[in-house]
């Protein structure tokens, strides 16, 4: 099915269908270009459904690039910074890439199915970067962002939903490994990844196949408390697992008007996938290795835990001297943990050395007035959530 | 210095003595709770009495509890999460119904479908209800103060009750008008309350229920409008009035307190029935078990109800003649019983539609006041109401780990049903009699109800009495009318939770802000506690 897109800006999904017809509230936004709910009821009844039952996204818009070529595996090694020379088949792996000078284009997931095809999810759209970084290497790269559907299916209860779907033995699959398997005569790839910090999947497959596997999925998680859940439910969520969002919590290199917003992964918490000592190059390695050697990280990306119980969105950090120290990024009355948190930028040796006596200023609308709130912060892991059933193999089973 | 001897001995593991018990074991103290069942947590608690099913088997909604206390005591660390309603329904017997929803927009709908006045007044009517939750909300976390003391903490506490009612900033600038208001609020019927508002008598049938769930009153009684406000002053997540379910039921609520207690070496022993204090020279010094055994601390924090704590443990010569008396007086009169059903399928309830969401919370049948005070007045004469006002719902609709897919947990309380049956009181049979009746009225709403029947528990006052604990069966520990409330709970002078005997402390439901799944009476009077035996109480939130 292809879309006539003369004079129209955003696309549907193909589940847009049935996203539409669960949606009781009509709000949509625009991501990556396509037309997608925010909310299809109430937040946080999408939220709980995503750390009590079972949750569903419609991750389509998402960037999803296939790299496919005698060369894949050492391009898709050259791109990002994390050493992927001994990456599996039928894994996938968390990854980040840089321009040439060291600072973060995006973050994402690369799904590795043989050496010589591999595929690249990511928020933001980079088909002309990957081109441009495939000189001399033997690779095709082709957007696939409109020919494969695809579905996240997190929460507590998933994998038993998916299993009642048709996935046959899927709590086997531990995190980060990926299984095709044939439902209802379509292939439908399940990879054990999310978005959310909590046990989760994600399906892949033919945009054809796309009704059938909503229709098929929310049958399946009938008794499993399903339900879709919109972008600001999946915001709250992935603050709580302390993912970052490229964009809100660092500016894309790719992006940045002004320079000085660009970022290395090193100011925003992911030193921990730059590899300097990988065998091969990687673009932006000449730089990240002088950054480190001479020390130069100016900034941090911190978890914070907030006095009371108003969000601190936007606001401004401060030391006990009243100096600007850096900003909220994103934050959220956490329900789960009853806690107030958020992700912080901060200027270092704030949030690493200094983590005491920092300070968030609060400002709480009330009615068209705000109330001016000074919080005690705590520096803390930015992984604020991380419960047990995450990681487990075998997947926690409700039946 | 005799065995068994710690720095706290909290009598109860219900909710509030395990609050209590975690903030003193947070601060550093050496706390042992004893407990008389075999099992911990007083009424609220999860327990499995047919196969494969949870109940919830008290109390089985949480809103109350305070998000400062689930933060203090990291609950969420060791194991609670509250999963929010998603609706509730009254099914009317034209086969219609009445909803409101989580969404707000979605409420306003439903109300205008009955009357479009009634949708609009809703509006203005939550504003009037969430200003009065705004006045109440700090008034929670605070020892109430002595009126007739002059000591400079009661004078300030005073001061500060005060400025609650009249600080204008805080609250947008209520005037003399609003002040009035809260007089009257505090006073009211729920029915001339909301007569105030609205026109339609499902819409007024539907509000009321909050205003007699678990009271000895009816909706006509003055002061049952403050019965409503304490069932709206909670909140989930700052959604004030909203309901939730505790994941795993209620029991999870005390077992995360309990998983807090033990981390910070706090000792819980059940099977352990307090029967009396020891005292030295006037003075609380320990307590004596049912099985023999003794127990000495500095300081003995009971979580019984009033009546028990000082008509059953203590014994009335160490105590004033006066304050006996006003015990004795402290009304504490069960109302209400519950059903905890175990069903094969989810029932149907043809009134309400296929995927409504409205159906996702608590459900009731009672369409008018009249009917609602209609089974007050049987309650009145000894009897169990014919046609009662019930509060069900399913929480394994919501929640995943209460019964396997498919399989359904549902908890129906009602009202009302009184302690002291007339023609001879309870027996098993009147018991069994009592459940069969709500069976019907149930079925009467839901035609495959009867077969979806695995199994269920009968629970009447006597019941909450003899198995938890509660004088009378009565859910608060003492009716929330204002001569028990405040600085008159559990009686005028005693309400910061000392008691005349020195060294013995309440930190029950039956002191202040009263009952409901709340912690803050046991919060409150660990502070209390903490202050008197010097202990820096630093870090909380509470």
């Amino acid at each position: 099915m292809t879309q006539d897109l003369r004079y129209s800006a955003l696309k549907k999904t193909p589940f847009h269908s049935r996203t539409s017809l669960a949606s009781r509230t009509n709000k949509y936004y625009n991501w990556n270009g396509y037309t997608v709910p925010t909310e299809y009821s109430t937040t946080e009844l999408e939220y709980t459904a995503a750390r009590n039952g079972t949750s569903v996204m419609d991750l389509t818009p998402m960037g999803k690039y296939e790299i496919i070529g005698d060369h894949a595996h050492q391009f898709v090694d050259y791109l990002v910074t994390r050493d992927l020379s001994k990456m599996k088949d039928n894994t996938v792996a968390y990854i980040i890439w840089c321009n040439e000078d060291g600072k973060v284009i995006d973050d994402g997931t690369i799904f590795k199915f043989s050496s010589t095809k591999f595929m690249l999810c990511c928020a933001v759209k980079i088909y002309n970067w990957l081109n441009d970084s495939a000189y001399g290497f033997d690779v095709t790269i082709t957007d696939v962002t409109d020919t494969i559907a695809a579905l996240a299916i997190q929460g507590p209860t998933s994998c038993s939903t998916l299993k009642k779907f048709g996935a046959t033995d899927l709590e086997t699959l531990k995190p980060f490994e990926m299984r095709e398997y044939n439902i209802d005569g379509f292939d439908i790839l399940i990879s054990r990844t999310g978005f959310t910090g909590d046990l989760g999947y994600e399906l892949w497959t033919d945009p054809k196949n796309a009704e059938m596997t909503w229709d098929n999925i929310e049958i399946a998680g009938k008794e499993l408390k399903l339900r879709p859940f919109g972008m600001y439910a999946l915001e709250m969520t992935r603050i709580e697992a302390g993912f970052i969002q490229t964009n809100t919590d660092f500016m894309a290199a790719e992006d940045s008007l002004r320079p000085t917003r660009m970022r290395s992964p090193y100011e925003i918490g992911m030193g921990w996938l730059v590899h300097l000592n990988k065998n091969s190059y990687f673009v932006g390695k000449k730089a990240l290795k002088k950054e480190k050697e001479e020390n130069t990280t100016e900034r941090c990306l911190v978890g914070l835990d907030i006095d009371g119980d108003k969000p601190a969105h936007g606001s401004v950090i401060y030391n006990s001297k009243k100096e600007d120290i850096g900003i909220v990024t994103a934050a959220l009355w956490s329900p789960i943990m009853k806690k107030n948190i958020a992700l912080a930028s901060l200027k270092r040796p704030y949030g690493i050395k200094i983590k005491e006596n920092i300070f968030a200023e609060i400002y709480h609308p009330e009615e068209l007035e705000y109330r001016k709130i000074w919080a005690r912060c705590k520096v803390v892991k930015r992984q604020f959530f991380n419960p047990e059933r995450r990681n487990k193999v075998p997947a926690d089973l409700y039946e | 210095m005799p065995k068994n001897t710690h720095d706290v001995i909290v009598v109860g593991a219900g909710h509030n003595g395990l609050t209590a018990a975690s903030y003193m074991a947070k601060a550093g103290l050496d706390v042992v709770v004893l407990e008389k069942n075999d099992w911990i947590g007083g009424a609220a608690v999860s327990r499995e009495l047919y196969p494969g099913w949870k109940y919830s088997n008290c109390s089985y909604v949480c809103s109350l509890l305070r998000p400062e206390i689930m933060r203090d005591l990291e609950l969420y660390k060791y194991g609670l999460q509250i999963i929010p309603y998603e609706g509730s329904a009254t099914m009317m017997k034209n086969g219609d119904y009445y909803t409101h929803y989580h969404d707000h927009d979605m409420t306003i709908n439903s109300i205008r479908r009955h009357s479009h006045k009634d949708a609009e007044a809703y509006e203005r009517y939550s504003r009037d209800v969430l200003r009065q939750c705004k006045i109440i909300k700090p008034l929670l976390k605070m020892t109430p103060p002595d009126l007739t003391s002059f000591k400079p903490k009661d004078l300030f506490g005073a001061l500060e009750f005060a400025k609650h009612f009249a600080a204008k900033d805080e609250l947008g600038g209520l005037g003399e008008k609003e002040i009035y208001d809260t007089i009257r609020f505090y006073t009211m019927s729920i029915r001339d309350y909301l007569e105030e508002y609205f026109e339609s008598e499902i819409t007024k049938a539907h509000l009321a229920g909050s205003a007699i769930i678990g009271t000895a009153l009816g909706p006509c009684s003055p002061g049952s409008a403050y019965v409503l406000l304490h069932h709206y002053m909670g909140e989930v997540d700052g959604s004030v009035g909203s309901w939730g379910y505790a994941r795993g039921g209620m029991g999870s609520i005390t077992q995360a307190m309990m998983g807090c207690l033990k981390d910070h070496g706090g000792e819980v022993k059940p099977s352990s029935e307090v029967t009396n204090v020891i005292t030295k020279n006037g003075k609380a010094i320990g307590v004596a078990t049912q099985n023999g055994d003794e127990y000495y601390a500095k300081k003995i924090v009971s979580n019984l109800d009033v009546k028990r704590t000082f008509l059953k443990i203590t014994e009335e010569k160490d105590l004033p003649d006066d304050f006996v008396r006003s015990v004795k007086n402290f009304k504490i009169r069960g109302s209400s019983g519950k059903l905890n059903i175990a069903l094969d399928g989810l029932p149907d309830f043809p009134c309400i539609p296929e995927g409504d969401p409205g159906g996702g919370g608590d459900m009731h049948f009672t369409e008018t006041i009249e009917e609602m005070e209609g089974a007050y007045d049987d309650w009145k004469r000894g009897e169990w109401s014919r046609n009662p006002y019930v509060d069900m719902c399913i929480p394994s609709k919501s929640d995943p780990t209460m019964a396997e897919p498919g399989k359904h947990y549902m908890s129906v309380f009602i009202q009302y049903v009184p302690f002291n049956l007339a023609n001879g009181g309870w027996n098993e049979e009147r018991k069994q009699e009592f459940g069969r009746h709500i069976v019907d009225c149930i079925a009467e709403f839901s035609p495959n109800f009867k077969d979806l029947i695995n199994h269920y528990e009968v629970r009447t006052p006597l019941e909450l009495e003899n198995e938890v604990g509660l004088t009378e069966g009565n859910i608060f520990q003492g009716e929330l009318t204002m001569d028990q409330l405040m600085f008159n709970r559990p009686v005028p002078g005693y309400a910061q939770y000392r008691t005349p005997l020195k060294n013995m402390y309440i930190c029950s439901s039956s002191t202040h802000p009263g009952g409901g799944v709340m912690g803050a009476p046991g919060a409150n009077a660990a502070r209390e506690v903490l202050l008197d035996m010097n202990v820096p109480q630093k870090g909380n939130y509470y």
